[in-house]
């Protein structure tokens, strides 16, 4: 090693302390990202709660909550029917969502970036529409919770009750597709100006000039814009879509906690909560269903994630936004 | 002239559209204002009203006067039978979260530094694997891991301890990744030869010259790692097993006393609600425009 480092007689060699400096990083990444995602593959291959918990049953969870098992009552069609519908719920909240909250961004990130057109106090709108997303989501389920309250003591039940709209207090949280409607509203509410800035940063990346040259050319707005300003964003505007994608496959505090009483809302159940019900509220822990829904959330982040990528790498469009928003 | 009355009246005529358009554009921007607020406004509201009055008059547009009463019954071990103090601390809740979100942002923001500048400064072999490393597995969900890391940390006996909140923010590869983005930009990496020269040891030359340079990017990556850490609900209660009042951190103060059936006075969960989101609404409010700017710039974290 030592006559390694004398052949270059002058040069003193510092790759150690890069090797050093970078150290930390990867210990930890290894101690608390890496071996607890093999762990979790392991353990997708072993058993739940007393019965089987610890011991090898291979491919049984994936086969329980894929396919379900022989029999009505077995309990991998127990499982399996739960799992479908709280991934049905996932797909359904994130859907909602995200339309909502798509046209509202792409319709303020045009307006507020466009140079003809100037909205007043400008600052303090992005200002105010980005203050839902700094709230803690925990705080934010239990606010909507006692906004939209079963009861008649519920802020808006005692609303249109004091208007004369109802004559019974409605129930928000117990009604399926209302909740729904609600989860989705909040999330709307809670990302809309998130997204609105990253899609004004992808616009401002577009030479204005471009706008100018269109503009004398006679085009009207909604000819801008989707032939000038959705071609050049596509870049921005697909990243958009699948990060959110991936934080919407993750979502958790407000469908968890959106409910009254301590029952969950079937409703509401979300590939998330499935993975932490499973986990947190049986014991001995059914560690195998959970990381098997984990795995199967991985395997599709993952293809999602090589889509991104691919479309990332063959544009020439600015692309500034780059880090991922997790806990959509 | 004519011809020129005509240009002027169809320049006026745009002129006009353009106006009405812009006011519309803010009245439907007003409205949304609204919209955003209006939760916010109900809860501070409400927090100072009596459960009485919140239940016989419904919504108010103007405070009550019952904001002491609500908090001193929050903090009251009579009330309720003590279930009040039993579910819901807000000293408890501030301290711990406290705790846990500044040593991690530390962490989180002191390691990346340390990783984006051993990758810049230094030339050696697994440098670029190690950055593509870095950036591979940015995108990758934690709750995805969760399980594994849960039933290691119970098997290696870290549960219900802070130990695996606040160390794994020493890995947080989009940090890393911003930082790498500044430091390409604005960090001159013959600087660090002057240094050398100058008899700077290597390390103290991150210390003394890197660190200071890098306040903006550090800055920026601190207040999102701050809030995200502040606003995790997730791990908290998956690690915090016994889920004891004097580990609780704030969303755990707050999931738990809703969840509580006995806790019903209107008025103190409001408070509850509002004392938890206090300090984040105070720190958004003197850094709005910092904040603002930092998600344009790639700084999302949630």
């Amino acid at each position: 090693m030592q006559n390694v480092q004398k052949k270059p007689a002058k040069m003193v060699s510092y790759a150690k302390y890069g090797y050093i400096f970078i150290a930390p990083f990867f210990l930890a990444y290894a101690f608390f990202m890496l071996y607890p995602l093999i762990n979790t593959f392991l353990l997708s291959f072993q058993g739940n709660g007393e019965a089987t918990g610890g011991q090898w049953v291979g491919i049984q969870n994936y086969q329980w909550l894929l396919f379900g098992s022989e029999g009505e009552f077995s309990p991998g069609a127990a499982i399996h029917e739960s799992f479908m519908n709280d991934l049905f719920n996932t797909i359904i909240l994130w859907v909602g969502n995200f339309v909502i909250q798509l046209v509202l961004s792409l319709l303020l990130a045009v307006w507020f970036s466009d140079v003809r057109v100037k909205i007043k106090g400008t600052g303090f709108f992005k200002v105010v529409m980005y203050l839902p997303n700094i709230i803690t989501a925990a705080s934010v389920a239990g606010i909507f919770l006692m906004l939209f309250g079963n009861s008649k003591y519920g802020a808006i039940n005692s609303m249109l009750m004091n208007w004369g709209i109802l004559n019974e207090p409605f129930k928000f949280i117990d009604d399926v597709w209302v909740s729904r409607i609600l989860v989705m509203f909040i999330q709307s509410w809670m990302w809309f100006g998130n997204t609105t800035l990253l899609l004004m940063s992808g616009i401002f990346g577009i030479d204005p000039a471009i706008f100018e040259a269109a503009s004398i050319d006679g085009s009207s707005g909604m000819h801008t814009f989707f032939r000038i300003t959705m071609p050049i964003l596509k870049p921005i505007f697909i990243y958009v879509v699948i990060t959110s994608l991936i934080g919407g496959l993750q979502m958790f505090d407000i469908p968890y906690l959106l409910h009254e009483g301590s029952t969950l809302k079937p409703q509401l159940e979300t590939a998330a909560v499935f993975i932490y019900k499973h986990f947190q509220m049986y014991y001995p822990q059914n560690f195998g269903y959970s990381a098997t829904a984990s795995i199967i959330l991985f395997v599709i982040t993952a293809i999602l994630g090589i889509i991104i990528y691919r479309f990332n790498t063959d544009s020439t469009a600015p692309k500034k936004v780059k880090a991922a928003k997790s806990s959509k | 002239m004519a011809n020129e009355n005509a240009r002027s009246m169809r320049e006026r005529e745009y002129e006009r559209k353009i106006k009405a358009q812009a006011i519309i554009r803010f009245i439907v921007c007003v409205i949304i204002t609204i919209i955003c607020l209006f939760p916010l406004f109900i809860i501070f509201i409400n927090a100072t009203r009596s459960s009485n009055d919140i239940i016989l008059q419904g919504v108010s547009f103007l405070p009550g006067d019952y904001l002491l009463n609500n908090i001193g019954t929050l903090s009251d071990p009579e009330a309720a039978f003590g279930s009040y103090v039993m579910t819901y601390n807000v000293w408890y809740g501030y301290m711990n979260s406290l705790i846990i979100a500044v040593s991690s942002t530390v962490l989180s923001v002191f390691f990346s530094g340390l990783t984006a500048y051993g990758l810049t400064v230094y030339d050696f072999k697994m440098k670029k694997i190690a950055t593509t490393f870095i950036l591979a597995v940015m995108m990758v969900p934690t709750q995805v891991v969760s399980t594994g890391f849960l039933e290691f940390m119970i098997r290696i006996k870290l549960y219900d301890n802070y130990i695996p909140l606040i160390l794994p923010a020493i890995a947080a590869p989009s940090v890393v990744f911003f930082i790498l983005q500044y430091m390409k930009a604005s960090f001159p990496v013959e600087i660090v030869e002057a240094a050398r020269i100058d008899g700077c040891g290597e390390f103290m030359t991150f210390i003394r010259i890197a660190i200071p340079m890098l306040k903006p990017a550090f800055a920026v990556q601190a207040i999102f790692a701050f809030v995200a850490s502040w606003n995790n609900y997730y791990n908290p209660s998956m690690l915090l097993l016994s889920n004891k009042l004097e580990q609780r951190t704030m969303p755990m103060m707050v999931a738990s006393i809703l969840g509580n059936d006995k806790c019903v006075d209107y008025g103190v969960r409001y408070v509850a609600v509002a004392l938890s989101i206090l300090p984040i609404i105070v720190i958004y409010l003197c850094l709005s425009k910092f904040i603002v700017k930092g998600v344009a710039l790639g700084a999302v974290k949630g």
